[in-house]
């Protein structure tokens, strides 16, 4: 068991977000979180990275329990994941090259030459290969998180976390970028947990998909029997019906 | 009390609390975790270098005006000679590093609170935590470091160069002995204030990185939040330093004299 989440709570103010989320995920798999949009999909995965900090409840990395660590423990515990984020958070001051290799250059491990040799390699693994020198504000949506994603896996993480991987993309590239999770978990075989409500993505991405309703784990299923299930609530919105009488009349 | 002044009391508080909580942090990856040198060169360059000319333009004209106004109440009572020994302390010890912290905060802090203010808000920072990086080490310290070793040199410069302008005004506009003027000047400024002087700039330098840092690291959701937090930046390191200048004004000088 590489990550397990005990009866996790959060809120808000007074506003309940994750309301007791239990679940555990194994090494080399991929799972999908769906669910309502605020619905609390990205804050939970935001817990399992120690971004922040449960209310109650456990999560634990590699049999650790993070959520009782400060910033600074918590540091090694996150050099085992990898994170793209909804839209790339990239950094401005930064180019491509410095973007991807940052990790790499702050660590001090690897020489500027293997650091600019890995940067080349993962830009051909996610298809930018020549955009080096290029800045953030240059590049498009797609493209950008196309360097999230290098940027995450320069570094050979055990586990890499997909928050919203295709928000805000045309069909196409979140077609693409789809492609490109699914080549990246294949090749360097890890774990992978990504957040999402678009359903195709889901389908495609995910071994296993957990669904996220009213703060609780409603659906812990595979892609087929979810996409088939008849239950109301998981069919009323893997269909996207906001109305079910609307829905028969039309 | 009304009932915003109770909030802005509140919130300079809890912003003291979590000043002193970042210092902390500040000063536990300043000994622990080595600085990146190459970083606090480039902000050094980014406050000090790029604050110089406002800076300098702030101290030439306080000096020219100090001198002023000081000459037309000392040509009362015949002490015009007296002119530039009364701008070179006022400048030394507290108009030199007050002014120059004022200009440092509206430029610098603002710009400090409204970069990280946006790299928080466009997931930045949570990008730059989950590559295993703690924001303090590395947006933090190099901004700190930068303005101890800046504020000093700018203060300095913004000092002499308001002196000399007052020299130049007294001798050659209003018609002083430029003689006197200079020996009064070198015979009343001693070591103590300095020494005082440069003491503050630490202490403002140290004030204005704190307060902007912590207010970009904790800046609200959206345009409007980095807006708020590069304001308060500079309102909230304005009154710090207005308000402990007049405590370490009491406390050095009864610890110099």
């Amino acid at each position: 068991m590489i990550i397990e989440v005990r009866d996790v709570k959060k809120s808000f103010g007074a506003l309940p977000v994750l309301q007791g989320v239990t679940f555990s995920v194994e090494k080399g798999e991929a799972l999908t979180i769906i669910g309502a949009s605020g619905g609390g999909k990205s804050v939970l995965l935001k817990h399992l990275i120690g971004l922040l900090t449960p209310d109650a409840g456990e999560v634990r990395v590699g049999g650790v329990n993070i959520a009782g660590l400060n910033e600074r423990e918590l540091l090694p515990v996150r050099r085992q994941f990898g994170m793209l984020f909804q839209g790339a958070a990239l950094f401005d001051s930064l180019n491509v090259e410095e973007n991807i290799g940052f990790i790499l250059n702050r660590e001090r491990r690897v020489s500027p030459g293997e650091i600019a040799h890995r940067v080349e390699e993962v830009l051909e693994v996610v298809g930018l290969s020549g955009t080096e020198k290029k800045r953030p504000a240059e590049l498009s949506g797609g493209m950008r998180k196309r360097v999230g994603l290098a940027r995450a896996i320069i570094y050979h993480p055990d586990i890499l976390l997909y928050d919203e991987p295709t928000t805000g993309l045309d069909p196409v590239a979140a077609d693409a970028i789809d492609h490109l999770i699914i080549r990246v978990v294949q090749k360097f075989k890890v774990t992978s947990i990504a957040v999402t409500h678009d359903m195709r993505s889901a389908r495609r991405i995910g071994r296993r998909i957990l669904m996220l309703h009213e703060g609780r784990i409603y659906a812990d299923q595979t892609p087929e029997a979810l996409f088939k299930s008849s239950d109301p609530v998981i069919y009323r919105f893997v269909n996207g019906i906001a109305d079910p009488q609307e829905e028969l009349n039309v | 009390m009304t009932s915003s002044a109770k909030q802005f009391a509140f919130e300079w508080f809890e912003g003291l609390g979590r000043g002193a909580l970042l210092c902390r942090e500040i000063f536990h990856s300043i000994f622990k975790i080595k600085p990146v040198w190459h970083d606090v060169v480039y902000q050094m360059y980014s406050i000090g270098v790029k604050s110089q000319s406002v800076v300098t333009i702030t101290g030439a004209f306080t000096g020219m005006v100090l001198c002023a106004q000081t000459y037309l109440e000392f040509h009362k009572v015949k002490m015009d000679t007296a002119t530039l020994a009364v701008v070179s302390v006022g400048m030394v010890s507290q108009l030199g590093p007050v002014l120059t912290s004022l200009m440092v905060a509206g430029r610098v802090g603002a710009s400090i609170a409204a970069e990280l203010g946006t790299m928080r808000v466009t997931e930045q920072i949570d990008a730059l935590r989950t590559l295993a990086t703690h924001p303090v080490d590395y947006l933090v310290v190099p901004r700190f470091l930068a303005m101890l070793l800046v504020m000093p040199l700018l203060t300095a410069g913004s000092v002499c160069v308001g002196i000399f302008a007052a020299f130049v005004v007294g001798a050659c506009l209003l018609g002083i002995n430029p003689t006197y003027l200079w020996y009064n000047m070198l015979h009343y400024t001693n070591m103590n204030d300095v020494m005082t002087g440069m003491v503050k700039t630490f202490v403002f330098g140290a004030i204005i990185a704190v307060v902007a840092c912590d207010k970009g690291l904790n800046c609200p959701q959206g345009a409007e939040g980095v807006g708020r937090a590069t304001t308060e930046a500079v309102v909230y390191s304005s009154i710090t330093i207005l308000i402990s200048n007049f405590f370490l004004t009491l406390v050095l000088n009864r610890l110099l004299t």
